[in-house]
């Protein structure tokens, strides 16, 4: 038997370690497990033998998926999906944001920013629902309307490039309220003699925006650009996947649509294995690169 | 904002602007709303879009008596419920012990899990890992794999490390008690507001959670509300527009049946959004304080 010191490190603070086995455990057996998991995309994975037992082939999984041009059109498509929500639905909570900044009334600005908030919470399956409901080409109440003003069908769902359209157009109506969130608490920090001082000069409202608001919260649109352009090759599952079908699939395969249709529907389980390793580093070159950009331009580490 | 006393045209042009923005994102649900509450006819002939034209309850009294969809209704509130206690048991657990700046080993346990925001197996070894621990069509499923969010965990150790005092804790101390003590009667009382967000995340996210059980449940007895509404009603809607393209339809699950169906899903956040709104919004500009 050793003596306990009871003045040693780890006996006054075992508290703290003996809290910290649970979570450990989890994300060892729930995040790194899997990633040992990966060894997969360089083996013929044999479902009788396990991922341990199965032959390792190298890297002729990775020839194999190179030579897909299905892969290819679901990488592209990723890009694309996620350039366009970048180039459209990026501005979009910096609009709000200035306007419901500009606004007059605080109630209805409480009452306003409640609705715009609320499409954040809705699941990917209800928006599908609805989506399918409002956008669809006989009976869409959309298209009826545009019927009636002597316009259209459109085929917003079943034709490809009107289908990004309703895409992006979704997407926005998703997220822009919520994202504006970050844009008005931004602003809060702006200093209000700024806008006095502004005001003494006699500046235009225009001219306020530009000269006191935009450059108030100039450092969290470029530390959010960035973040979003680390974020190019990782695209969500749901929204793809809920609005998508398969009269529009040239566009709406992404990769993890892809990878969900090859390895669990058709259990080609290495090759979906390499396209998730693919993805998974190009996403983390993505996002250390901008991580380093944020800190050379705006002195701010986003990891 | 600098207090004006004119209403210029500015100003009812922005507070126009808004609204129709508001109506926007409003609208969706009042057409799916005004659809479950019409008869069949005026909906097929393109009456309805933002008021019931017919009124009818029928479509609400069949999905009401549809016992899957009760039951679905049933498991989805207590997976949600255990999911979220398990999940704040989980976060906090992790997040106290490196709320302390000395803790030794405290970076290299941050490496080991911030590590795991930025790179993932991805998605056939964790369904390969599930299969092997014999979890598929099993409910611990939907709770285990998601328990601690990294990012919530780094809101909630923000939240303790800015806001409890480390004077409080070394008093605690001083009068004998314990560690878990401290955290038990000092700490989380004092982080009410924090615990509320998180747990309305967590909850929000297991109430949509649609994907884990489309890939890992095939049981029925054993789907979530969300994947039950994709099965039943996405899954004709998707039809509709891909196979029946300028034809004629037959329908197969009436409109209003659909779109109530949708509300039925939809309904308990409506209920609850208004009243919690504010943890959603204070989490969100909690989490902009980094860790």
């Amino acid at each position: 038997m050793t003596k306990v010191n009871r003045n040693s490190y780890f006996y006054r603070n075992w508290p703290y370690y003996a809290m910290l086995v649970l979570p450990l455990a989890y994300f060892i057996t729930f995040k790194y497990l899997p990633i040992y998991g990966v060894t997969v995309a360089f083996k013929e994975y044999n479902v009788f033998k396990g991922i341990g037992a199965s032959e390792w082939v190298g890297l002729d999984v990775f020839k194999h998926i190179f030579s897909m041009e299905s892969f290819y059109t679901a990488l592209r498509n990723t890009f694309l999906l996620n350039g366009l929500d970048l180039i459209v639905g990026f501005p979009a909570p910096i609009v709000l944001a200035l306007l419901l900044n500009e606004a007059r009334f605080a109630l209805f600005k409480r009452i306003s920013q409640t609705m715009l908030y609320l499409p954040h919470f809705i699941s990917w399956v209800i928006i599908g629902g609805m989506v399918y409901q409002v956008f669809a080409t006989n009976y869409g109440v959309l298209n009826l309307l545009f019927a009636q003003v002597g316009l259209g069908p459109f085929p917003f769902l079943s034709d490809k490039n009107h289908w990004l359209v309703t895409y992006v157009s979704v997407g926005v109506w998703q997220s822009a309220g919520w994202g504006s969130i970050i844009y008005l608490a931004a602003m809060t920090g702006i200093n209000r003699e700024l806008y006095e001082a502004a005001d003494v000069d006699g500046a235009s409202r225009l001219r306020r925006i530009w000269h006191i608001t935009l450059p108030g919260i100039r450092t969290t649109i470029i530390v959010l650009l960035i973040l979003k352009i680390g974020d190019m090759a990782d695209i969500g599952f749901d929204r793809p996947y809920i609005i998508g079908n398969v009269m529009v699939r040239e566009y709406s395969d992404v990769l993890s649509t892809f990878i969900y249709r090859i390895g669990l529907q058709s259990g080609q389980f290495s090759n979906a294995t390499a396209v998730g390793l693919f993805q998974a580093v190009v996403g983390l070159v993505f996002i250390l690169s901008a991580n380093y950009i944020s800190k050379k331009t705006t002195d701010e580490s986003i990891l | 904002m600098v207090r004006r006393s004119r209403f210029t045209l500015a100003d009812g042009m922005i507070v126009g602007v808004i609204s129709v923005c508001v109506i926007a994102c409003l609208a969706p649900f009042l057409h799916i709303a005004a659809v479950s509450l019409s008869s069949s006819g005026p909906i097929t002939s393109g009456k309805v879009t933002l008021y019931p034209v017919g009124l009818s309850f029928d479509a609400y009294t069949r999905v009401l008596s549809d016992l899957a969809m009760l039951r679905s209704l049933g498991f989805t509130v207590l997976l949600t419920a255990a999911f979220t206690a398990l999940a704040m048991l989980m976060t906090t657990m992790a997040a106290y012990p490196l709320s302390k700046a000395d803790l030794k080993g405290r970076s290299v346990f941050m490496y080991v899990i911030v590590f795991t925001m930025f790179f993932s197996g991805g998605l056939i070894p964790e369904y390969l890992l599930i299969k092997e621990l014999n979890l598929l069509d099993k409910a611990a499923v939907l709770v285990l794999p998601g328990l601690i969010s990294p990012f919530y965990m780094i809101i909630m150790i923000t939240f303790f490390r800015s806001t409890i005092p480390a004077s409080l804790h070394e008093a605690a101390e001083i009068d004998g008690c314990g560690k878990f003590g401290i955290l038990l009667r000092i700490v989380l009382p004092l982080s009410l507001p924090v615990l509320a967000t998180l747990s309305l995340f967590y909850a929000v996210g297991r109430w949509n959670g649609f994907r884990d059980a489309l890939f890992y449940i095939s049981n029925q007895n054993l789907y979530p509300l969300q994947l039950k509404l994709y099965q039943m009603v996405m899954n004709n809607l998707i039809s509709e527009v891909t196979l029946a393209e300028g034809a004629a339809v037959k329908e197969l699950i009436p409109e209003s049946l659909k779109a109530a169906s949708i509300m039925f899903a939809t309904l308990p956040i409506l209920i609850v959004y208004p009243w919690l709104q504010r943890y959603f919004v204070s989490g969100l500009t909690l989490g902009s304080v980094k860790g």
